[in-house]
């Protein structure tokens, strides 16, 4: 039980929680205090550093929407951004409630009359941001993955291939998301004709640019992973007489994960960082749109905006981040490597 | 003609940008069903080339080899590789490396439970009945040989070939194998092909040598017949006359006649 739990906490990346673990179950408990001071004490140190360095830089600049805001100010604005997401909710509950009794009563007068249930349309909340977010770099990045990840593997396996295709990686790899954004637009706008689309155009130029920039890292990292195959595996799959798809699937794949679990994390990083980018220009309505509203906004509390969700954004970019990295430990076969 | 395996005037040229180069030349060896036999040279003489063009991993520029009357041209089961580094698959464990390999030569052949059967069977003719379930990391250097041996044999091969298999082994490590493939052969007698560079083990384990001039363009140097009573036991075995007959004509033959010019 408590070998499963430290493993589990080892694999999700909760490593700081393991001494409390030991502490709890008595396994000496003076090391493990040591353990813990050094894993969470630390950190805390230098945050509460960092968090004074904040404080008392921040006074001394004035902007023309006053002072740059410090670590209290940004405080203050988390906790309005999170009133204001309930208040919106509420909103949203009353406006249902209103309608379902004006549909009732309408049809208390006449069973057959035509109700008509039209969605809430308010404002989007810093959290409903959060999510769009998320969901759009999902979708590029799934993309992403679904493209890059069988390229690498054929190119991994054909030198002729990998020549063939290395320029243009190479070429296309350094392009930043703000110079493909109004080609894909403009792409997306001329190809995406539908009376009733299933997603917004802005989140569709959002998440194809996410692909486009987060297909490199993978595409590479799987392609080096699937030619650096120990030559004598690939000899025995050649010896057993198994066919190409059954060598990919059997020997090539599962000897490349650790590599192509660390293309997926690097993707996956700049997804996020390329994303708040895109959303910026596309209006995709994500934390980008969020951080360019409030700028344009420019009321006193913009800056303090701002900054919550530049810490939203890392945050969120960490946690993404350990997951991934969890899913590689998970199903990387040499469980003894250390994986950062 | 007649003979189990014919490796007829066999030569290979590699491509290199100052145009190929010969690595064998003319190399020509019949070996009987069931013959253990070792080829021994310096390291870079190309006594692993050989192997691999047996195994149908190289194809030979000319000549060819001829299993049971038949050619071979590519890799197949028929002729098992015991390779160096063990090459067992680190995701699978022992009994799942041994059993990919029974399952792609017997899948469809045999039921499960016959298959599951062979692959136990196997692992215990190599004693490794006890760490089936375990991943090659977590075993050691010597067991993982053992496991690599267990798949080769599990195919049921028409020939074994082995590739310095005890080469990255240390020496007690190493006598202990020596004497578990004895064991085995004498149970199976199978046909195999082992390329060494250690003279003891060469006239420990069999029944012909090969002996291979230095490269380029290697050839076969001399083939010396090993006619030690079996079972031989290395300890009876250090103060037989014969034996140590033999093990000085190769030493001769590799230090003194073919001696490498650079070292």
């Amino acid at each position: 039980m408590k070998d499963k739990l430290i493993y589990f906490l080892e694999l999700t990346g909760f490593n700081w929680f393991i001494p409390l673990v030991k502490l709890g179950t008595g396994d000496s408990p003076k090391a493990q205090l040591q353990d813990l001071a050094k894993m969470v004490g630390v950190p805390l140190f230098a945050i509460v550093v960092f968090l004074l360095l904040w404080h008392m830089g921040a006074a001394k600049i004035i902007t023309s929407l006053g002072q740059v805001p410090g670590p209290t100010q940004v405080w203050e604005q988390t906790t309005v951004l999170v009133d204001e997401h309930y208040e919106e909710r509420e909103r949203e509950q009353a406006f249902i409630e209103r309608q379902e009794k004006r549909n009732a009563i309408k049809l208390e007068k006449n069973p057959d009359a035509d109700v008509t249930i039209r969605p809430y349309t308010g404002k989007e909340t810093f959290f409903d941001q959060i999510l769009t977010s998320l969901a759009t770099v999902f979708v590029g990045f799934l993309l992403a993955s679904v493209i890059a990840i069988p390229i690498g593997i054929v190119a991994g396996l054909s030198n002729t291939l990998y020549s063939a295709i290395n320029p243009l990686i190479q070429i296309f790899k350094p392009v930043s998301p703000l110079a493909w954004l109004p080609i894909v637009t403009m792409v997306v706008s001329a190809l995406y004709v539908s009376d009733n689309p299933l997603f917004a155009k802005s989140f569709v130029t959002s998440a194809i640019t996410v692909m486009l920039c987060s297909l490199w890292p993978t595409l590479i990292n799987t392609a080096v992973g699937v030619s650096s195959i120990d030559k004598d595996l690939i000899n025995v799959a050649r010896v057993l007489r198994l066919n190409y798809l059954t060598t990919i699937y059997k020997v090539v794949i599962p000897a490349s994960i650790p590599m192509i679990f660390t293309g997926l994390r690097i993707s996956l990083g700049i997804g996020w960082m390329v994303l708040i980018a895109a959303e910026m220009l596309a209006q995709n309505p994500g934390l980008g749109k969020f951080v360019w509203d409030e700028f344009q906004n420019g009321s006193s509390e913009s800056l303090s905006r701002i900054m919550v969700a530049v810490l939203t954004i890392g945050i969120v970019g960490f946690i993404l981040d350990r997951i991934t990295l969890s899913f590689q430990k998970f199903f990387s076969y040499d469980k003894n490597a250390t994986i950062r | 003609m007649d003979k189990y395996l014919n490796i007829d005037h066999v030569s290979i040229d590699f491509p290199t940008p100052n145009g190929p180069f010969r690595a064998l030349d003319n190399v020509n060896l019949k070996i009987d069903k069931g013959e253990f036999v070792s080829i021994i040279g310096h390291s870079g003489c190309g006594k692993s080339t050989v192997m691999n063009i047996v195994g149908g991993l190289y194809q030979a520029t000319e000549g060819g080899v001829i299993l049971e009357g038949r050619e071979v041209n590519d890799p197949g089961p028929d002729r098992a590789i015991v390779f160096q580094n063990h090459s067992l698959f680190p995701w699978l464990t022992c009994y799942q490396n041994v059993e990919l390999a029974v399952k792609s030569v017997f899948g469809g052949k045999r039921s499960k439970q016959e298959m599951k059967d062979w692959i136990e069977h196997n692992l215990s003719l190599v004693h490794m009945s006890h760490a089936m379930h375990k991943l090659p990391s977590e075993i050691s250097g010597g067991m993982k040989q053992r496991i690599g041996i267990a798949r080769a044999l599990s195919m049921e091969p028409k020939v074994l070939l082995m590739d310095e298999p005890f080469g990255a082994l240390d020496a007690l490590t190493r006598a202990h194998l020596q004497d578990s493939l004895m064991e085995i052969q004498a149970e199976l007698n199978n046909t195999v092909i082992m390329i060494t560079h250690d003279v003891d083990e060469a006239v420990l384990l069999s029944d012909k040598i090969v002996m291979m001039t230095n490269g380029p363009a290697a050839s076969i140097g001399e083939v010396m017949d090993v006619k030690l009573p079996r079972p031989r036991k290395r300890l009876e075995l250090a103060d037989n006359g014969d034996y140590n007959h033999y093990r000085s004509e190769v030493i001769h033959f590799l230090h003194a006649r073919h001696a490498r010019k650079v070292a």
